[in-house]
């Protein structure tokens, strides 16, 4: 499903080079639970910005379902991202005015889908990540974990194939954190790509597959 | 986007920032007040003085001694020197003309009134009894000036209503004697109409014979000859047959200037329909200063709002879209700020219009005008925000750095 091939990018940062991510080559199945780990600066955020067209690559091919993403113009890759990607945050990134089932109805709405099929799909959702008492609540009303779910339920309303998460227990007590990542694996049991950055070997445990970073480049890529 | 989600979004993000959303309605509503309430000002100073025209009389063309070329008032009909006086003779010999009804000599000066020891400075009017139906002017005591010869003398007067208050505060002014210099008029009358009229101010008056004002002033040349004529739809053929009549009397020489009610009517619309536009103009300017506003706390909006722009786009929205977000933010801010604008415009001139006699009317166009304008300022100020934010870096963006 993922194929990068050489793919490097480069910061100036003042007079220097900084090289995020250099030469990688990967490739991720689908339906695969990969964790990214590394320490801060090892180029692990880079490498999900990458995968999730949020940021192009300096140099490198990066192929999704085997269509060359970094050909794609602005507007094209807006439609993969909204269309094919899911993405989780460490800060959530809720939009604090908007209630939970309208933060998950959000991508629906900028993909002009009708207001009723919206309404129930995120209904749904939210019911399926056990929120169905909590759809009318803004943000600020909920807790870090509870918040975290609603982002889940954000990331998969548009049905992705691919969900990217970065260090998605990273703001979470060791309780909700679990629960979220329970919420994470059972989607991904159910076919979805999973890929987690984090730096808590406890979470990257969990996954079936690890990789491991280190200054831009993979130090060791594991399948358990 | 639907077009209904796109407002429904820009709306709760606007109501969200609700100290700075109701800081750039109330720089639009200002701007466009400030449209409403000087374009009233001028219109309202146009049917002032258009009022003051037809509160003149009907079917009246005026004489005045000297040529122009063009139909307005120049200086040198307000008093230059002019070859031929203009002369009661004159105003006599249109009397003959078919066309005219009624003409009225005047002299127009300033003098000094007097009674016992109280003294006033005021107008002076010399005037024939015609002046009463041709202004349509009445006495509300007391008779109108003697219908005398216009060339004969007569020691009376009839004064206005403040005059006669102020020099004969605890008696009726008729039949009282009064000074004008060393010359002594018997009150006959006492004015009964109110209001200014072509810069006099009727209550402020006093009216004599116009030969006798020719006396005090030692001149034989008239201000003007109001000429009433017979039909409103006879006005040009009046004003030729003045023309000939006069340019007969003095030697072939045409050195009058004869305007019709209707030509000063539409000299003074046209100037104060200019003044009303470049009120207009001046208030547009704070509309634009408006839509400067407006782009600076948009500019702050989109910069605090970085995550939202960079989360947006993560969910797939596409910078066409995020633009639009953010202009639809600033039309929806324009649109309400003019509304509220107008309002308030049109309320305060309606206040203005209920204590002061001044018809403050703000014309349409200029509520159309402004709040085009208001708006087409939210677009225009509002494209360069809105741009930034659909060309910020979805990273950096969450990050919140930028």
């Amino acid at each position: 499903m993922i194929e990068l091939r050489h793919i490097s990018r480069f910061f100036q940062v003042g007079g220097e080079t900084v090289h995020a991510l250099d030469d990688v080559d990967m490739t991720i199945e689908s339906g695969e639970y990969v964790a990214v780990m590394g320490p801060s600066g090892s180029g692990k955020s880079t490498l999900l910005n990458i995968l999730g067209l949020l940021d192009r690559p300096t140099a490198g091919t990066y192929l999704l379902d085997g269509t060359n993403t970094t050909d794609l113009d602005a507007n094209a890759q807006a439609r993969v991202r909204g269309e094919k990607v899911g993405f989780i945050f460490q800060t959530f990134h809720l939009v604090p005015r908007l209630t939970a089932l309208e933060n998950v109805e959000l991508p629906m709405v900028l993909a002009s889908r009708p207001g009723a099929e919206r309404r129930a799909r995120a209904r749904e959702l939210l019911a399926g990540v056990g929120l169905a008492d909590r759809m009318d609540h803004r943000p600020d009303q909920l807790s870090g974990g509870q918040r975290q779910r609603v982002a889940i339920a954000r990331a998969m309303v548009m049905q992705p194939a691919l969900l990217l998460a970065d260090e998605p227990t990273g703001n979470l007590d060791s309780g909700s954190g679990k629960e979220v990542l329970d919420v994470l694996e059972k989607l991904n049991a159910a076919g979805l790509t999973l890929i987690v950055v984090t730096h808590d070997p406890l979470v990257g445990a969990r996954a079936r597959r690890r990789i491991n970073m280190r200054d831009g480049k993979v130090l060791e890529d594991v399948r358990r | 986007m639907k077009a209904g989600d796109l407002l429904a979004f820009a709306t709760q993000s606007l109501l969200r920032a609700r100290m700075r959303s109701s800081m750039m309605l109330l720089a639009m509503a200002i701007g466009v007040a400030a449209v409403v309430m000087l374009t009233a000002l001028g219109e309202g100073a146009r049917r002032y003085v258009t009022g003051e025209f037809s509160a003149l009389g009907t079917n009246l063309v005026v004489v005045f001694p000297g040529r122009t070329e063009t139909g307005g008032i120049n200086p040198g009909v307000l008093g230059g020197d002019t070859p031929r006086d203009l002369t009661i003779a004159d105003a006599e010999s249109l009397l003959r003309l078919p066309t005219v009804a009624d003409a009225a000599p005047i002299i127009v000066g300033q003098a000094t009134i007097s009674v016992g020891r109280l003294e006033r400075d005021t107008t002076l009017m010399g005037g024939t009894r015609s002046i009463f139906a041709v202004r349509r002017w009445g006495v509300r005591q007391g008779e109108l000036l003697p219908a005398i010869r216009w060339d004969q003398t007569a020691s009376v007067c009839v004064i206005g209503a403040n005059l006669a208050r102020e020099l004969f505060p605890h008696m009726s002014a008729v039949g009282q004697w009064l000074r004008v210099g060393e010359r002594r008029f018997r009150v006959i009358g006492i004015i009964g109409s109110e209001g200014r009229s072509l810069g006099f101010d009727v209550q402020e008056l006093i009216l004599v014979p116009v030969a006798t004002a020719e006396a005090i002033y030692n001149r034989t040349s008239l201000f003007r000859i109001l000429v009433q004529a017979r039909s409103p739809d006879e006005m040009q053929r009046t004003r030729t047959d003045i023309v000939e009549t006069l340019k007969a009397r003095h030697q072939g020489v045409e050195d009058v200037t004869v305007v019709t009610q209707d030509a000063l009517l539409s000299t003074f619309n046209a100037i104060f329909t200019v003044l009303t536009l470049a009120l207009g103009a001046i208030a547009t300017i704070s509309l634009l200063v408006a839509g400067v506003l407006v782009m600076n706390v948009m500019l702050v909006a989109v910069s605090q709002r970085t995550a939202e722009i960079g989360l947006m786009k993560a969910l797939g929205a596409r910078p066409g879209q995020i633009t639009r977000l953010f202009l639809m933010e600033a039309v929806l801010l324009a649109l309400c700020g003019s509304l509220i604008g107008v309002t308030v415009g049109e309320l305060i001139t309606w206040a203005v219009r209920k204590t002061l006699p001044f018809d403050a009317v703000a014309p349409t166009w200029a509520v159309v005008f402004g709040v085009v304008v208001a708006i087409a300022c939210g677009l225009i100020f509002g494209i360069l925000p809105a741009r930034r934010a659909a060309r910020l870096d979805p990273v950096l963006a969450l990050a919140g750095k930028v």
